[in-house]
């Protein structure tokens, strides 16, 4: 059963099992191309044992590649990808990625966290617990493309969790939906960072980003503007492009 | 002159409909060997074809383009020579001849299916590679095996291929230069509905030919109406 409030079956400390932590993740001068331009430009970046870390950026920065090339979605024309001492292959099952644009199954709601549930192997017995934590529990027999933006959003989270994954990435997850939608999903997110999961959060929103972040990247440009803890980063941003974006200018 | 015609026609018509309210069961035993076979071919030509169609569709192998190639083309076979190459095969000197097939509804059966199953691979790898785009990376962040992705593909892609299945069943039905070889129009054997227009018409029997045109039109438009309120039923739910 998915219990919100249980720690991870493999909390990231695995102490007293054989299983390899996946944390910390250590990225090194990684280059993506597309044709000539070079989208991330030599991107190096750490990220601790736990924690949210929020990504930054204004559009076309290159922030959901990166989500994509640190879950392995896509592969750096140059550089290197390290989780903890893991194979590159052994890293993707251990994560989970909410798109910018949820995919959403062309089932029911239930059906859609069921088939997660059954293609990792687990029974659907968890499936009423992950719908009732993300407050879709009563929308079970509808259709998943007929729900709302948020629902859509709570959806593919309650499906991302149901991976139970170490590291959970989430792309824009409350872009363009109503404020009390974005509560709710932050309110989810906050518990699954409570249970130990890594999340790793791009974001447009500067107050959201506040609530939420340990840590924040600013990219600019396909490069690390800047890499700085929350409580250093929202009062005294070191770089002047994150400065100008927390002031509201345009950042391009 | 053009009078005569008309009247003529006009007789056939009316006897034509007199025959498809009468239940002649001449008739509704052609009707119903037609829809026999040229379902029976339809579901082996789904049973063949979506797994090639999916398996193109989300594959990336050296020789992919002349794959899709050679699918397309196969889905113009000329129904002769489909019924021909089936001939060869399964004549008494035929390597298959010895099976005794030829002359039998299984032999219209298997040159029906030879004849659909690219047209249900090559429009089911359309829709699939189309849908695999928008859940590709979903999928594939999910780990899931080639398998899981086939069947999942499979199944939300249902009511697109519902439409390909019934582009199939509808090319089945209406063909009749394969099933005339491999059948031979055997009256309470072998005859279905178009080789038994193209036999009366011949024969100047316009009457029961109009009859079986019309049934097979009503079977056609009746098939094409149930698939359709299907998928309208299912895309009010997005599920199309
Ligand atoms: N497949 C692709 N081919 C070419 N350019 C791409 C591709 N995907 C993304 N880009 C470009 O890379 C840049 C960064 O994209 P993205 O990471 O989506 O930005 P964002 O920070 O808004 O999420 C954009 O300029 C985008 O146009
Ligand atoms: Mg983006």
């Amino acid at each position: 059963m998915f219990d919100a409030m249980a720690p991870r079956t493999q909390p990231d400390n695995l102490r007293g099992t054989n299983v390899a932590p996946i944390l910390p993740m250590s990225m090194r001068e990684v280059v993506l191309r597309f044709g000539e331009t070079a989208v991330l430009d030599g991107v190096s970046l750490d990220l601790g044992l736990r924690g949210c870390t929020v990504i930054m950026g204004s559009n076309g920065a290159g922030k959901s590649l990166l989500l994509k090339l640190m879950h392995g979605l896509i592969a750096p024309c140059s550089g290197s990808i390290k989780w903890g001492d893991l194979a590159p292959s052994d890293v993707m099952v251990r994560q989970a990625l909410v798109f910018q644009k949820p995919v959403l199954l062309r089932r029911s709601v239930a059906a859609n966290v069921d088939f997660v549930l059954k293609a990792r192997g687990k029974g659907i017995a968890a499936r009423d617990a992950l719908l009732e934590h993300v407050g879709l529990l009563h929308k079970s027999a509808q259709p998943a493309r007929l729900l709302s933006g948020g629902e859509a959003q709570r959806l593919a989270l309650a499906r991302a969790l149901a991976t139970d994954p170490e590291v959970l990435f989430l792309d824009e997850p409350t872009a363009s939906l109503d404020p009390a939608s974005v509560l709710v999903i932050e309110r989810i997110v906050a518990d699954a960072r409570k249970r130990n999961v890594r999340v790793i959060l791009v974001t447009h929103d500067i107050g959201q980003a506040r609530r939420m972040a340990d840590d924040v990247v600013f990219l600019h440009r396909g490069r690390i503007a800047e890499h700085s803890p929350a409580s250093q980063f929202f009062p005294d941003p070191h770089s002047s492009v994150a400065r100008d974006y927390l002031n509201g200018k345009i950042v391009v | 002159m053009l009078g005569e015609i008309l009247q003529s026609i006009g007789e056939a018509l009316g006897l034509a409909v007199a025959l498809v309210f009468s239940g002649d069961p001449d008739l509704l035993e052609i009707v119903f060997l037609s829809l026999q076979v040229s379902l029976t071919a339809t579901v082996f030509a789904c049973v063949i074809g979506l797994p090639i169609g999916a398996l193109v569709a989300i594959g990336r192998f050296r020789g992919r383009n002349a794959v899709l190639i050679l699918m397309n083309a196969l889905m113009g076979l000329p129904p002769v020579v489909v019924g021909l190459v089936v001939y060869l095969h399964l004549s008494r000197s035929g390597p298959l001849g010895f099976l005794g097939l030829l002359y039998t509804p299984t032999a219209m059966i298997i040159a029906q299916t030879i004849l659909i199953s690219p047209i249900v691979a090559a429009l089911s790898r359309q829709v699939l590679e189309d849908l695999h785009a928008e859940y590709a990376d979903q999928f594939r962040s999910l780990c899931l095996t080639r398998l899981q992705t086939i069947q999942a593909l499979l199944w939300d892609a249902r009511y697109s291929l519902l439409t390909v299945g019934l582009a199939g069943f509808g090319r089945a039905v209406a063909e009749v230069g394969a099933v005339i070889i491999v059948g031979g129009n055997i009256d309470h054997l072998t005859r279905v509905m178009t080789t038994a227009i193209a036999l009366e018409t011949s024969k100047g029997d316009l009457g029961l030919a109009l009859a079986l045109g019309i049934i097979l039109l009503v079977i056609a438009l009746g098939v094409n109406a149930a698939v359709q309120t299907v998928r309208m039923t299912a895309a009010r739910q997005a599920y199309v």
